[in-house]
């Protein structure tokens, strides 16, 4: 979608800049905010560029680095600590062979971590776009992947 | 859910899991719209309705416990030429899950109660602001919103009344301190997340500086149920000065985790070996951090205390959003602290001194803890920057930071 259709989809508020911003990442390929687009956000929003990247920068879901398809974010709060989520990092960085906030070669991947997802009793767990994933372990966390690299997202 | 019948839910939950959530007649066949329907037709003054909800005695289970019938009173009595409900759905706390379930199980349930909130209070708009995580409730709201609005259950002149009420959407991006009534404010006017100070208070002066009610979910999904059946009847459940029953969210190292509704006054003893069955591979328990990452860490000692907004207080502690995270024997009590402090780092929103550089410090104490042994650190002046941090910060991420230091340090100074 072009950048000024989304934009027109909302009243020229401030107020609005946050849901703008969801709706332009989630609608950029490599999940993430171009300088370029912010700039039109500000013109469009009447509000001075360092209010937008203030905004960009506060708030964890939004990205101004391109990142792969799937964006998988792993819980690292006390619960999923608890229930071993740094083994699970570990094993999500020994089967991507990238680190925390690298995107693998091919585009596809990008591991981050993130504080509590909502759904502790099923940790540890991560999120891959907006799909949730529980109770992982090493197997769990191998066939994911797999099943996504051909193009699946259900296990 | 596991032994479902002793175990029943019995005013929040009472439609989670019974109800198509995406069909709105499921809900008003359980008598959903009816609290509201009576209310805004004028059988009832908005002076009636904050009667009752004070007589329900009803409290914050956002984690403060505030009487919700006097904030709603406070914004009732100013005089301006808007107001606003709010709906906190950002739900944070770590271990904490109740507000989802109620946002994808029963979503007619808030928008009903923001209504009657509305009226009491005299705001004819609604905001529910929704962590951004969580794309399901997100999307169970958004359809909600748009049925109520076919059924004239919102718009102007709703349920057949004069009473004009929308309700919109906003959803987060990705902010713990969000959650904390000012930022959620902030974050609605679409700015950075940064608390203001207090006072004024929303009640006085909040969303665009008009007075404005904002109530946490569990909150909310509270208010039809008392309206419908009355103060004395919540008052039925529970303890005298916390009335009703509590979402507790039942997480780590137990055999059933999972969720469950209870009249305040349970202990733990009950919540973690009763519904939950004990601890997983018959291990022993060790520690239990109650209410969130912002919440006290026990040992076993405090499993029969009985469990209401008061008595943890006196334990130096707080039932905060109900979350009860169990660890057995095998965890490291130092490691675990030093992750609950990453977490209150990485979340502090660097707006004032002491809680952006006091995260700081603490997790490079932690960390030399870990690496030295606790007996290289100064322990003491850990418990002395978050006393400092507590009496300093401008928001409650910042002050309630003492809660698990403090009380790790106490509970389990052995492995310091």
């Amino acid at each position: 979608m072009k950048i000024d259709t989304i934009l027109s989809k909302y009243e020229p508020k401030s107020e609005n800049l946050i849901q703008i911003l969801h709706d332009i990442q989630d609608h950029t390929e490599g999940n993430y905010l171009k300088e370029e687009d912010l700039e039109k956000v500000a013109d469009y929003l009447k509000i001075p560029k360092s209010r937008v990247n203030g905004v960009v920068e506060f708030y964890s879901m939004f990205s101004k680095k391109p990142r792969g398809k799937y964006v998988i974010r792993l819980c690292k709060s006390p619960p999923c600590f608890v229930k071993g989520a740094f083994n699970m990092l570990d094993e999500l960085k020994s089967q991507l062979e990238i680190d925390v906030n690298e995107t693998t070669k091919d585009g596809l991947f990008t591991i981050e971590t993130t504080s509590c997802l909502g759904v502790c009793d099923e940790a540890p767990v991560m999120s891959i776009n907006n799909k949730i994933y529980g109770k992982l372990d090493s197997a769990k966390i191998k066939k994911i992947i797999e099943n996504y690299r051909k193009g699946k997202s259900e296990i | 859910m596991k032994n479902e019948a002793k175990y029943e839910n019995k005013i929040v939950l009472s439609n989670v899991g019974n109800i198509d959530p995406t069909n709105i007649n499921d809900y008003i066949e359980t008598r959903g719209y009816e609290a509201a329907k009576k209310i805004v037709s004028n059988e009832y003054t908005p002076l009636n309705v904050i009667d009752i909800i004070k007589n329900s005695g009803l409290r914050g289970r956002g984690g403060a416990g505030f009487p919700t019938g006097a904030k709603w009173e406070f914004t009732a009595k100013e005089k301006a030429d808007k107001k606003f409900i709010v709906c906190n759905a950002d739900e944070g706390e770590p271990g904490t899950f109740k507000d989802r379930l109620i946002l994808e199980g029963d979503p007619h349930r808030i928008l009903e109660g923001m209504i009657i909130a509305g009226y009491a209070v005299g705001a004819q708009k609604g905001f529910i602001y929704i962590r951004g995580e969580y794309s399901t409730a997100i999307e169970r709201i958004t359809n909600a919103i748009k049925d109520a609005y076919e059924k004239h259950y919102l718009g102007n002149s709703i349920l057949g009344s004069s009473f004009n009420f929308d309700i919109e959407i906003k959803k987060g991006a990705g902010s713990y301190v969000c959650g904390e009534e000012t930022s959620l404010i902030e974050s609605i006017e679409g700015k950075r997340g940064n608390p203001r100070i207090k006072p004024p208070y929303p009640g006085q002066k909040g969303l665009w500086n008009y007075p404005t009610v904002v109530n946490n979910v569990e909150t909310i999904a509270n208010v039809a149920p008392i309206l419908l059946n009355g103060a004395d009847w919540f008052k039925s459940f529970g303890t005298e000065k916390s009335p009703g029953t509590k979402i507790f969210t039942l997480i780590g190292n137990v055999k059933n985790p999972g969720v469950v509704e209870l009249p305040f006054g349970i202990t733990l003893r009950e919540i973690i070996f009763g519904f939950g069955g004990g601890i997983s591979n018959d291990r022993k328990l060790k520690a239990i951090h109650l209410g969130g990452a912002s919440g006290a860490v026990y040992d076993g000692s405090i499993l029969d205390v009985p469990l209401d907004y008061d008595a943890l207080k006196e334990k130096e502690g707080m039932l905060g959003s109900g979350a009860v995270l169990v660890m057995d024997e095998e965890t490291d009590m130092r490691k675990y602290l030093k992750n609950v402090l990453e977490f209150f780092k990485h979340e502090s929103c660097g707006q004032c001194v002491p809680c952006r550089i006091g995260t700081a410090r603490l997790c490079e104490m932690a960390d030399d803890i870990i690496e030295k042994g606790g007996k290289e650190v100064n322990i003491e002046y850990m418990k002395h920057l978050t006393d400092v941090m507590f009496k300093s910060s401008l928001c409650p991420l910042g002050q309630s930071v003492i809660m698990p230091v403090k009380s790790i340090f106490k509970y389990f100074n052995n492995e310091f």
